[in-house]
C-alpha cells in the first residue's frame, strides 16, 4: 500500500469509529474513559466538567463571607453544611474530569492563570445577609434548573457526579428560600433588605443559562452529546415560569417591569437581559473577578506548605515501615 | 519551597450498609492511606451513606482495556447452556 492509501484507509477509520460512537450515545449508551471517544468529545467534557467544579471551588468564596456573621446558629450551620457541599461537589467533579486524561494539577493552574472560566454569578459581590436567602434561592435554583438534566448526560463519570450533585443541592435552595420568607415576614427593614436583594441577583441569574440561543455557539453539539438537553432559552423561561410564583409567596417585586404572563403561551414575557453586562463580568470585567481569583490564588499558595508537609511525612512513614520489615 | 509532588489519587469504595458489598464512589487526592480515609469521610459519606470505607490507590489497579472487549466477554455469549432456560421441561414439573 502506498502512504497515500494507508492515509486514507485511517481516515476511514476514524470515521467509522465516530460513527459507531454517535450511534451509541444515540442509543443511550454511557461513555466510560477508556473506551475510544473523538478528541472532541474529550475536550469539550474537559472543558466543561472543569468550568463547573471550578464553579463550585470559587462558588464558595461570596458564601464563606457569611458564615462568621450568620445571625444565629441555625443559620451558621446550614451554611457552613452548603459551603462544605460545594466544596465536596467541586472534588466529585473534578475527580470526573480527571479521569479523561487532565491532572488535578493542571485544572488548578488552568483556574489559577484565568484560562478557565467560571460561573459569572460568583463574581457579584454579597453585601447582606439578605444575599445567601437569594443566593440559594435563585443561584441554587438556577443551578438545579441547569444541573438536572446532566444527570443523563452520555460520559458516564459526570452523570454519576452530576445525580449526587443535585440530591444534595434541594437543601440549598430550601434553606435559601427559607432565609427570604423569614426577612420578608419580619421588620419592613427586613423585608427592604430581601427585596433589595432580589433586585441584584434576578438578572445575574438569568445569565447564568448563558447567552440567547440565537449567540449559542456550542448548543447543537452538545445537544447531541447530550450534554444539554434543553436549550439555554428554555431552561431559562423554566426558571423564570418557576420562580415568579415563589416571589408572589415572599411578597416581593420582581425588577423587570416588562414581566407579564402570556395566557396564550401560558409562560412569562419578560425584559431585555443587558448582555453587555454579561460579556463585560465574563471578560473579567465584573465588581469581583479579581478579589475571587486573588483569594482563591492566595489560600492555593497559603497551603502550600501544608501539603507539602503532608507528603514529607506520609514518605518518611513509608520509608520507617520499609525498614522496620527488614 | 514546593518539591512540587503532588498527592496521589486514591479509589473510594464505601458500603452504604452492612448486608451490601463495597461499591465504586469515586476518587480523590490524599498524602497516605490514612488521609485518604478520613477525606473520603467528608468527600463522599456527608449524610451517611456509609458504615465502611476502602480506599487504594488508584495506581494499583490493573484494568482491563475496553479495545478488548471482543475477546474478553465473547466467549460466555455463545453458551446459552449455562442458563437454566435452555433446558427443556414439561409444564408439570414446578418449581426447577
Amino acid at each position: 500500500m502506498s502512504e497515500e492509501q494507508i492515509k486514507s484507509t485511517r481516515a476511514e477509520e476514524t470515521r467509522s469509529l465516530e460513527e459507531q460512537f454517535e450511534a451509541r450515545i444515540a442509543r443511550d449508551e454511557k461513555i466510560e474513559p477508556k473506551d475510544w471517544m473523538p478528541e472532541k468529545y474529550r475536550q469539550t467534557h474537559i472543558r466543561q466538567i472543569s468550568q463547573h467544579a471550578h464553579s463550585e471551588i470559587v462558588g464558595m468564596l461570596p458564601e464563606g463571607n457569611w458564615i462568621t456573621r450568620a445571625p444565629s446558629l441555625r443559620r451558621k450551620v446550614a451554611l457552613l453544611a452548603k459551603v462544605q457541599d460545594e466544596a465536596g461537589h467541586g472534588l466529585y467533579l473534578y475527580s470526573a474530569c480527571e479521569t479523561l486524561g487532565i491532572s488535578r494539577d493542571e485544572l488548578y493552574e488552568q483556574l489559577h492563570s484565568g484560562k478557565a472560566k467560571y460561573s459569572s454569578i460568583f463574581n457579584y459581590p454579597t453585601v447582606t445577609w439578605a444575599d445567601m436567602g437569594a443566593i440559594g434561592w435563585l443561584v441554587d435554583g438556577a443551578a438545579i434548573i441547569n444541573q438536572v438534566p446532566l444527570c443523563s448526560t452520555s460520559f458516564g463519570p459526570y452523570a454519576r457526579a452530576m445525580v449526587r450533585v443535585c440530591k444534595e443541592e434541594s437543601f440549598h435552595q430550601r434553606q435559601g428560600y427559607e432565609i427570604m420568607l423569614k426577612l420578608c415576614n419580619g421588620a419592613p427593614e427586613q423585608k427592604e433588605m430581601a427585596q433589595d436583594a432580589l433586585n441584584r441577583w434576578w438578572w445575574p441569574s438569568l445569565m447564568m443559562f448563558g447567552p440567547t440561543d440565537a449567540e449559542s455557539t456550542h448548543t447543537e453539539q452538545s445537544m447531541k452529546w447530550k450534554l444539554k438537553r434543553k436549550t439555554n432559552d428554555e431552561l431559562r423561561q423554566q426558571f423564570i415560569d418557576q420562580t415568579v410564583p415563589q416571589a408572589d409567596i415572599l411578597g416581593l417585586t420582581i425588577p423587570d417591569p416588562d414581566l407579564k404572563w402570556n395566557e396564550e403561551r401560558q409562560s412569562y414575557d419578560f425584559g431585555e437581559i443587558d448582555w453587555d453586562e454579561f460579556w463585560q463580568v465574563v471578560k473579567g470585567h465584573g465588581p469581583m473577578n479579581k478579589a475571587r481569583m486573588k483569594a482563591r490564588v492566595g489560600a492555593w499558595e497559603r497551603g502550600e506548605w501544608v501539603r507539602d508537609a503532608a507528603m514529607a511525612h506520609a514518605e518518611k512513614q513509608q520509608e520507617r515501615k520499609e525498614k522496620e520489615a527488614v | 519551597m514546593s518539591n512540587k509532588k503532588n498527592w496521589p489519587l486514591w479509589e473510594v469504595f464505601v458500603r452504604s450498609k452492612n448486608g451490601l458489598e463495597h461499591r465504586h464512589f469515586g476518587s480523590l487526592h490524599a498524602a497516605d492511606a490514612e488521609m485518604a480515609l478520613e477525606n473520603a469521610r467528608d468527600v463522599y459519606t456527608r449524610r451517611n451513606e456509609g458504615v465502611s470505607i476502602w480506599v487504594v490507590e488508584s495506581k494499583h489497579i490493573t484494568a482491563s482495556n475496553p479495545e478488548h472487549n471482543g475477546e474478553l466477554f465473547e466467549p460466555a455469549q455463545d453458551k446459552v447452556y449455562r442458563h437454566p432456560t435452555f433446558y427443556d421441561l414439561p409444564d408439570e414439573v414446578k418449581h426447577m
